[in-house]
């Protein structure tokens, strides 16, 4: 049965989500509440109109007539032939598609639909997640996602409480489960100048990482790249402007935090 | 770079072009020796050139390895009177216009005026042609239909193969003589005209052979006089290299260099073939003599690179030759179009990427020269390194090298009947043109406005611009029920302006072929003189004549929208249309709007605008390929612009696509500037749905942004996404990578922005150097990518 789902983007040639060529789509609809999110408009599940921004224009995900409408309910076979156009790509550079949001998670069923689409074409396929989701349905995406991108943003649950609006535990509970059960892992730290960056909570994520299996990369992203970069997923709804951004030798001191682990660490996706 | 080619790259950047009258007056003092009366024709041009070669000023500089200048110092470019002839008015344009300036003075004018203007009036080719052709051809060529290429230059556009490097010119000229000997006057009817040609090569052999001993001379008489002694002994060096070559095949790497740039000489010295002529694949040419060098001592890689460095600097010194008339005024470009290729692969088929290429890498990115341009081809086979290397040269905003697919131009050769050995010896020269190197002649004739087509057709046959009747009646666009009515007349219309471009075609080549053969030419290429025939007569083992469609993204996406919107969506008529676009927009803003972004567009993998540039591509091959030429070659097609697109756009009423009047055309196949949103994956698949194999060569020019380049993982990805338009069969792709903030910075202070080359369309040129328009646009496609 066609499934439909609420998407407010695709970009072709993403480079930074995920290994070699990429599409990502984005998911529309985000449960949690981040200080430094960039994407407003990708919090709620529903289409919406805002201000600005004129997108993908083959599918008119987002488009501009009087006001801009952020977001279209869309079948998976109209995305799907979307992420089909990019194939000789992906094969030739070792990419995929990723699916990211919002929370691509709030959409589970529609994402699980993609995803086995993608399956059945050889396609490789990553999740970019916040991990915030039941275990049901993390079980019904996990055996079609070949990598997940998963961002870990603060171990103190209080700080996370106060800069995300949810609790960490089923996060850190989901993280330890998909990291028994699943394929690959890329953890994904944004650096969010005296929010996530400090020394205490960058050494408490290297702790808990360090109990866990099948983390392949750790990718530190670093604010100022990000209120640049097309990642749509982080960026300021309030001014960070004039918060001290990482310089090259804090971020290379991060990088070390991280070094034990053992595993690739890069500095941006 | 070391200090002695650092001072003699400085000397060439800073060295102003300026116009050289030695030429026009040694050809003028020949021709009135009454030798034209005397001899046959090709024997008189070889005759002339000998004549130049002796009696030219010779240029030999301190410090210098690799000896010989076209004019008589660096940047002195000469004029060819007897292909056009520049007036008093042109000199005065070309030395005192803003860009692409060519000093000249009073005296230079003098003689002009009282000596080489009166004796060449009514004689050169331009004259010819312009009086041979007809009056449609006039019209359609005023009209701005096509250009014409060999009006101001002779057709050249080859590139040299292997020969030079296992045989002396006197080793050819034995070639010659026997050839000679074995002409059959009994039974062969044109056994004459053939040996007037051979004798013609013959001496022209003996003229470049001579000029080189009058370097040979000239250095030891310096040599002499030298009190440094490594300069002495450098001074004895080039004396000995020049009594050697090009008289007999090079033994090292030294002499091999400095045969080929004889034989440059030679060439542009013969005549000004368009485009310069040049040694293509160098790295397979020069990797036996480097390869021995190294191994006996001779060349450590350094040395081996100086002397590579002082190779270079040579082409820098040759800008191309100024035009006449009114092109004069127009900037256009000190470039002559040397396409060094790299890489590739051999005539076996191995990868043929060696040690050497990677040091002419080195070799381009440290001279960051405008000349000669460079180029990699990319097999298949190569390895990805080799990629990588080239992006990173690349990525420093140079626009060199472009990047080329071995594998489609060898599938395009073969499908032009050439041999599996010659497709795997050539490659690509100007801009992007398939050839077979040393076997080949094939020239671009003009460039073709696809969009001017269709504003005729949109008019009936009028030219909105002039109000005159160039075209043929297609039918009223008002009455065309469906748009494949619209599509249909296009075709008829579009037939009709290639028939007339080719009749002119077929008048021109022959007025070549009678009135300026080019001997030198025809002694390098195969089978000029097994045939004992000219270059320019059909001699070549293979005989190409491209017309080279422009504006393939404009011409989509004006259809589109007429498709789209009048005959799909119906949100306006054609009357209304035809309306709209006469006023060029007037109080229609909105209606742009509307042509602008909701309306599909080429370049976004979108297959309603798609489809329509497969049709459109069927239209122009189906009008052009397989069509006989002059030489018992073909017509084939290419999609390339140099900047043509800026002048088919000036000419041009506003389009379908919310194109305003007199802006420039897309250029190549890329999309229309803007248009593309969905990046570089959409741009590279639209491109790709063309057939590219059954073309000589199509430019697809990609910006990015510096940042996409900035790590390893980003040139992996770039690789990568070269390697999959490579799949798809995709000719050719560029990459200009540079910000917008710099060419604006540049656009306010040129002086301190001299040496900035950005990639304009199939070459580089300085920044500076281009005019507003230009520079605009490249500003305009960089924000694109930037946003």
């Amino acid at each position: 049965m066609s499934q439909s789902g609420i998407v407010f983007d695709i970009i072709k040639y993403s480079v930074h989500d995920g290994p070699g060529i990429r599409t990502t789509v984005f998911l529309k609809g985000c449960p949690l509440d981040c200080i430094w999110c960039h994407n407003p408009e990708s919090k709620k599940l529903e289409p919406e109109t805002t201000t600005k921004i004129t997108r993908n224009k083959v599918l008119k995900l987002s488009y501009s007539e009087t006001k801009d409408v952020v977001g279209r309910e869309v079948t998976d076979d109209e995305i799907f032939n979307e992420i089909l156009k990019d194939r000789m790509f992906y094969e030739q550079s070792g990419g995929g598609v990723t699916f990211s949001g919002g929370e691509p998670l709030m959409q589970p069923k529609f994402l699980k639909s993609l995803l086995l689409k993608c399956k059945e074409h050889d396609i490789h396929t990553a999740v970019d997640t916040s991990g915030y989701a039941s275990k049901e349905v993390l079980d019904s995406i996990a055996p079609f996602t070949d990598l997940f991108l998963f961002d870990l943003k603060l171990i103190d649950e209080e700080d996370h409480k106060k800069y995300t609006g949810v609790s960490n535990k089923l996060i850190l509970r989901n993280l330890i489960y998909l990291s028994e059960a699943a394929g690959k892992i890329r953890i994904r730290i944004p650096l969010i100048p005296n929010i996530t960056d400090s020394e205490s909570n960058l050494n408490q994520i290297a702790g808990f990482l360090s109990k866990l299996k099948n983390i392949s990369n750790v990718d530190l992203l670093p604010y100022n790249e990000l209120s640049e970069s097309k990642n749509k997923k982080f960026c300021s709804k309030v001014q960070l402007e004039s918060l001290k951004i990482q310089s090259d030798e804090s971020l290379t001191k991060i990088k070390k935090t991280f070094e034990p682990l053992g595993v690739e660490i890069t500095i941006r996706g | 770079m070391n200090d002695r080619i650092k001072t003699l790259r400085e000397k060439s950047l800073n060295a102003i072009p300026a116009l050289s009258q030695e030429r026009a007056v040694l050809v003028t003092e020949f021709y009135k020796t009454g030798a034209p009366e005397k001899f046959s024709v090709p024997v008189t041009r070889a005759l002339c050139l000998n004549h130049i070669l002796e009696n030219k000023k010779l240029y030999l500089e301190d410090g210098e390895l690799i000896v010989g200048e076209r004019g008589q110092a660096p940047k002195a470019t000469p004029t060819y009177p007897e292909i056009c002839i520049h007036s008093i008015q042109d000199l005065d344009i070309l030395n005192t216009r803003e860009k692409i300036s060519f000093k000249s003075d009073d005296q230079t004018k003098k003689i002009y005026d009282d000596t080489i203007i009166p004796f060449w009036k009514g004689k050169s080719i331009r004259e010819k042609i312009f009086s041979e052709v007809d009056e449609a051809w006039k019209q359609a060529y005023a009209a701005g239909i096509f250009t014409e290429f060999m009006e101001q230059r002779a057709p050249g556009h080859t590139v040299l193969g292997s020969k030079i490097y296992s045989h002396g010119l006197l080793d050819i000229k034995s070639e010659i003589e026997i050839q000679i000997g074995s002409l059959d006057f009994y039974n062969d009817p044109e056994a004459f005209d053939k040996r007037e040609e051979l004798k013609a090569m013959s001496i022209a052999i003996d003229a470049v052979i001579n000029f080189a001993k009058r370097y040979s001379e000239l250095a030891k008489e310096k040599s002499e006089k030298e009190e440094i002694p490594q300069r002495k002994k450098e001074l004895e060096k080039i004396a000995e290299v020049c009594s050697y070559v090009p008289a007999n095949a090079p033994r090292n790497l030294w002499e091999a260099l400095q045969y080929y740039w004889f034989v440059h000489l030679g060439v542009i010295t013969e005549l000004n073939t368009w485009d310069s002529f040049n040694p293509g694949r160098l790295d397979q040419h020069l990797y036996p003599f480097y390869k021995k060098d190294i191994e006996d001592g001779t060349h450590t890689p350094e040395s081996a690179k100086e002397l590579l460095q002082a190779f270079w600097i040579k082409f820098n010194n040759q800008p191309a030759p100024p035009k006449v008339g009114v092109t004069a005024q127009e900037s256009n470009t000190y470039t002559d179009f040397c396409l060094i290729n790299l890489g590739g692969v051999k005539e076996n088929g191995d990868d043929a990427v060696n040690e050497l290429t990677f040091i002419l890498l080195d070799v381009i990115e440290e001279m960051r020269l405008l000349q000669p341009s460079s180029m990699i081809q990319v097999s298949k086979k190569n390895p990805d390194r080799f990629i990588k290397r080239a992006l990173k040269i690349i990525k420093t905003g140079y626009g060199q090298p472009s990047v080329f697919n071995t594998d489609s131009i060898i599938q395009e050769l073969i499908r032009q009947g050439k041999s599996i050995i010659d497709a795997r010896n050539g490659g690509a020269s100007g801009c992007v043109e398939t050839g077979a190197f040393g076997k080949e002649c094939y020239i671009l004739t003009g460039y073709f406005n696809l969009v001017k087509v269709l504003e005729i057709t949109l008019n009936n046959g009028i030219d909105p611009k002039t109000g005159k009747k160039i075209g043929i009646e297609t039918g009223n666009p008002e009455s065309f029920k469906t748009f494949e009515e619209l599509l249909s007349a296009y075709e008829k219309q579009l037939n009709h302006f290639i028939d007339i471009k080719i009749k002119g075609n077929n008048i021109i080549e022959k007025l070549y072929a009678k009135y300026l053969p080019a001997p030198f030419m025809s002694v390098l290429i195969d089978d000029c003189i097994s045939k004992g025939k000219d270059y320019n007569n059909g001699g070549a083992r293979y005989n190409t004549s491209y017309i080279q469609g422009v504006g393939l993204g404009s011409i989509t996406d004006s259809l589109s929208s007429i498709k789209h919107n009048v005959f799909e969506k119906k949100i306006l008529s054609m009357k209304e249309l035809l309306k709209i676009l006469k006023s060029n927009f007037a109080g229609s803003e909105s209606m742009r709007q509307i042509f602008l972004s909701d309306t599909p567009k080429y370049g976004n993998d979108d297959d309603q605008a798609d489809s329509l540039t497969k049709q459109v591509f069927e239209i122009y091959f189906n009008a052009v390929d397989n069509r006989p030429n002059t030489k018992g070659g073909k017509y084939r097609i290419n999609l390339l612009p140099t900047t043509s697109h800026v002048y088919f756009g000036s000419v041009c009423g506003a389009t379908p696509d919310g194109r305003f009047a007199e802006e420039p055309l897309s250029e190549g196949i890329s999309p229309v500037q803007g248009a593309d949103v969905n990046g570089p994956t959409a741009v590279i698949k639209s491109a790709s749905k063309i057939d590219h194999l059954r073309t000589g060569g199509t430019l697809l020019n990609q910006k990015f942004t510096p940042q996409l380049l900035e790590d390893e993982s980003g040139i992996e990805k770039l690789t990568q996404l070269i390697r999959t338009y490579f799949r798809m069969d995709g000719h050719h792709i560029q990459f200009n990578v540079v910000d917008a903030d710099t060419l604006r910075q540049a656009q306010k202070e040129p002086e301190k922005y001299r040496d900035l080359i950005v990639r304009v369309a199939g070459y580089s040129d300085y920044f500076v150097d281009l005019t507003v328009e230009l520079q605009n646009e490249i500003i305009k496609r960089t924000e694109q990518m930037g946003i």
